[in-house]
């Protein structure tokens, strides 16, 4: 099988999520898309890794993956506390930055 | 330890008595003026013991140099405070010192009725340290000093009654116009700077005959500058009539006798500078005839005694500046016509307050008359300074004076023709107008209101001045009858100066010295009688009549003001006008525009900043790929 098929699958992940981050107002789905795009980039790095043979990418997607975690540590905490205080979790009602 | 050592004292009893008075203010009311008359005297008598200890000295050994402290130590260049001793600044020491002590005993009767008294004294005092500073130092920076310090008290005290909205404007206007001079002596100390490296007068006047001509011509213009500034002389004139504000010993001290004659003492003490720049030299003489001319014309149609008398100083200030001018052969009598014209002129100013002092403040001479037979002191001092001024022998004046006219009329060409009878008609007009001031004052018919008659002004009761004010009178009057005969013994006076003048070659004038004599001699007496026949035989009319051109011209000052205000004034404000408007317009333009552009692109740009996080999601995925297809399109 090629290894071809495996970045045309990260592409459709990155694009999905990247739907996901745009059209979607719930801030929890969007965050799910955001994790879905970070997925989609590791996918890529391990890919090129194994055509080209070398460690490198592998490394990086460990690093993407631990800098991950942490991101959705704190992603989470602010949308629970947003969610604390607003009572929602819709990304159109958190806009007090506008102008 | 020599008296000649301690000349600093000179300097520091008057600045001492200056800070007391000013610095101990009301608590000083009660003794201020007697401390302010013994710094003065102090000084005075300091100057007689250092005049005693040179003339003990033989001629070549009486310059020294006395070094204070380092002043400016500031690289390559540097100056330094000391003190110059030799005959020419002690002369001027003892013409300051003396008259000023003399002036300073009037003062005390004649302020006495005046509330800020003690800061009178105090300025006084400022003035006499200043103009002290001014005529011993020896450079050009300290001489500036003293300068600046002489003009700020002149200043301090023209406007010293300075409710009065005109005088403080007369003040303002003695300090603008000086500032013009003072521009002069500073560019006169940086060309010297940039030639010579040094504002010292023994460096510089040492350098002087290897410096180019032109670069000496244009400092003594420079110097001239100056000296025109705080000489009142023809162009920078205007100032001196209305410096009469300031009370009249004032005008006596530093309006008359010292201050305006401070240019003479520059141009005489810059002699190797202008002997190197002939060209600069017969400017002097121009402006000095210019002037004598002016001041004398304006002289002879103003009624008020005080104008009449500060246009006669302007006059008289003339002839020094003419004989400065004309090199050694002038210096000495340039200095001597100094000396005596301080004496008779400040006779003639203190004669002046005292009848002010008699007659309510009363100025105007159209309103005095027959005082002799009220003022006798006044009026014989007076009679001494009048016939001083007019250059009767053996009076002061006329030793002087004559010698002026004299070495006016040395040289080749036509320049000995021009100046000298500019010279000897200037003496005629002196006459007239001398005489008529001395005959609408002191004779004819009294034209004040005495209680009796129905003339208009307020009741006068005319009558003598204390003591303390007619001393200092008496001992200028008998200066003015002898001092100039007594100094001329011998020809002691120029023989003292020498050292600092230069020895001055005899010349024999274009017309036999006797020719001369007699010739001014006789136009000094027909302006006299001139003056008798009109304002002492004839009525003088109280109203002044409307008079011809040439004295509706003169009692305008021949229009000076006019002149500096067309001249000067207007475009002045012209051109402050189109420099406000280009800094609105074109600074202000700029940076303002600056401003308010970026606050315009702001509030387009803030439209973009919605608060939605998709919209900048979605314009973040935008950039990005775009960079990606630049990124992409650039490699292919």
């Amino acid at each position: 099988m090629s290894l071809i098929n495996y970045l045309v699958l990260s592409g459709i992940l990155f694009s999905i999520g990247a739907v996901a981050v745009l059209v979607r107002r719930n801030a929890l789905v969007a965050f799910m898309g955001v994790e879905l795009m970070l997925n989609a980039a590791n996918l890529t790095l391990v890919t090129f890794a194994r055509m080209h043979g070398d460690l490198h990418g592998q490394v990086l997607a460990f690093f993407v993956m631990v800098v991950a975690a942490a991101e959705v540590v704190i992603g989470l905490a602010i949308i629970v506390s947003i969610f604390r205080t607003r009572g929602s979790a819709s990304l159109d009602d958190v806009n007090l930055l506008k102008n | 330890m020599t008296v000649t050592n301690l000349a600093w004292v000179l300097i520091a009893a008057p600045m001492f008595g200056a800070a007391v008075l000013l610095l101990a203010g009301k608590r000083s009311n009660a003794w201020g003026h007697w401390l302010g008359v013994l710094a003065s005297a102090v000084s005075a008598v300091l100057a007689i013991g250092i005049l005693v200890e040179l003339l003990g000295l033989p001629a070549g050994d009486r310059a020294s140099q006395l070094s204070l402290y380092s002043w400016i130590p500031a690289g390559d260049f540097s100056v330094d405070v000391g003190l110059l001793i030799d005959p020419l600044s002690v002369t001027f020491a003892l013409l300051i010192t003396f008259v000023g002590t003399l002036i300073h005993i009037y003062a005390v009767a004649y302020m006495a009725q005046d509330a800020a008294r003690r800061r009178f004294f105090a300025y006084l005092n400022l003035f006499v340290a200043s103009m002290l500073v001014l005529v011993l130092a020896d450079s050009y920076a300290l001489l500036f000093l003293g300068w600046e310090g002489v003009g700020l008290a002149s200043y301090l005290l023209i406007g010293f009654w300075n409710h009065r909205t005109d005088y403080a404007v007369a003040a303002n206007k003695a300090f603008f116009m000086n500032r013009v001079g003072d521009m002069g002596m500073l560019v006169a100390m940086m060309l010297m700077f940039a030639s010579v490296g040094s504002v010292d007068f023994e460096t510089v006047f040492a350098a002087a005959p290897g410096t180019n001509e032109g670069v000496l011509t244009a400092t003594g213009l420079m110097l001239l500058l100056g000296a025109c500034g705080k000489s009142a002389q023809f162009p920078l004139q205007a100032w001196l009539g209305d410096a009469m504000a300031g009370p009249t010993p004032v005008s006596a001290l530093i309006h008359a006798a010292t201050m305006v004659t401070a240019g003479v003492y520059l141009v005489v003490r810059s002699g190797p500078i202008f002997e190197g720049a002939p060209t600069a030299q017969l400017v002097v003489v121009i402006v000095g005839a210019i002037t004598l001319l002016f001041g004398a014309i304006v002289g002879c149609a103003k009624d008020d005694l005080k104008k009449a008398l500060a246009a006669s100083t302007m006059s008289q200030i003339g002839y020094m500046m003419l004989a400065a001018g004309l090199g050694p052969i002038g210096y000495a009598f340039a200095i001597f016509h100094l000396i005596t014209h301080g004496f008779f002129k400040a006779g003639l100013f203190l004669g002046a307050g005292s009848v002010m002092h008699g007659m309510n403040d009363e100025i105007d001479m159209r309103g005095f008359g027959n005082l002799s037979k009220y003022m006798k002191i006044t009026w014989i001092t007076f009679a001494a300074g009048w016939l001083a001024i007019l250059g009767i022998p053996p009076f002061s004046g006329y030793w002087s004076k004559d010698k002026i006219i004299e070495a006016a009329f040395v040289g080749e060409g036509w320049q000995p023709w021009v100046f000298g009878l500019a010279a000897m008609v200037g003496a005629g007009i002196t006459a007239f107008y001398m005489s008529r001031l001395f005959f609408m004052t002191f004779h004819g018919k009294a034209r004040w209101n005495d209680g009796k008659n129905d003339l208009p002004g307020v009741e006068q009761h005319p009558h003598e001045s204390p003591a303390l004010m007619t001393v200092p009178m008496i001992v200028l009057a008998i200066g003015s009858v002898a001092l100039g005969g007594v100094l001329m013994i011998g020809d002691g006076f120029t023989t003292w100066l020498e050292p600092v003048t230069g020895v001055a070659e005899h010349h024999e004038p274009v017309l036999p010295a006797p020719v001369i004599i007699i010739a001014t001699l006789v136009l000094v007496l027909l302006g006299a009688f001139l003056a008798w026949r009109q304002y002492a035989a004839a009525e003088v009319p109280i109203t002044p009549p409307a008079g011809s051109w040439l004295t509706r011209a003169a009692r305008a000052d021949l229009y000076q003001d006019a002149t500096n205000e067309t001249l000067v004034g207007r475009p002045g404000e012209h051109l402050t006008r189109v420099l406000t408007y280009t800094d609105t317009a074109v600074v202000d333009g700029a940076v303002g525009g600056l401003g308010s552009g970026a606050v315009g692109w702001g509030e387009r740009w803030r439209r973009l900043q919605n608060g939605f996080v998709r919209s900048y999601a979605s314009l973040m995925l935008v950039g990005v790929v775009l960079a990606l297809v630049v990124v992409l399109a650039t490699r292919v």
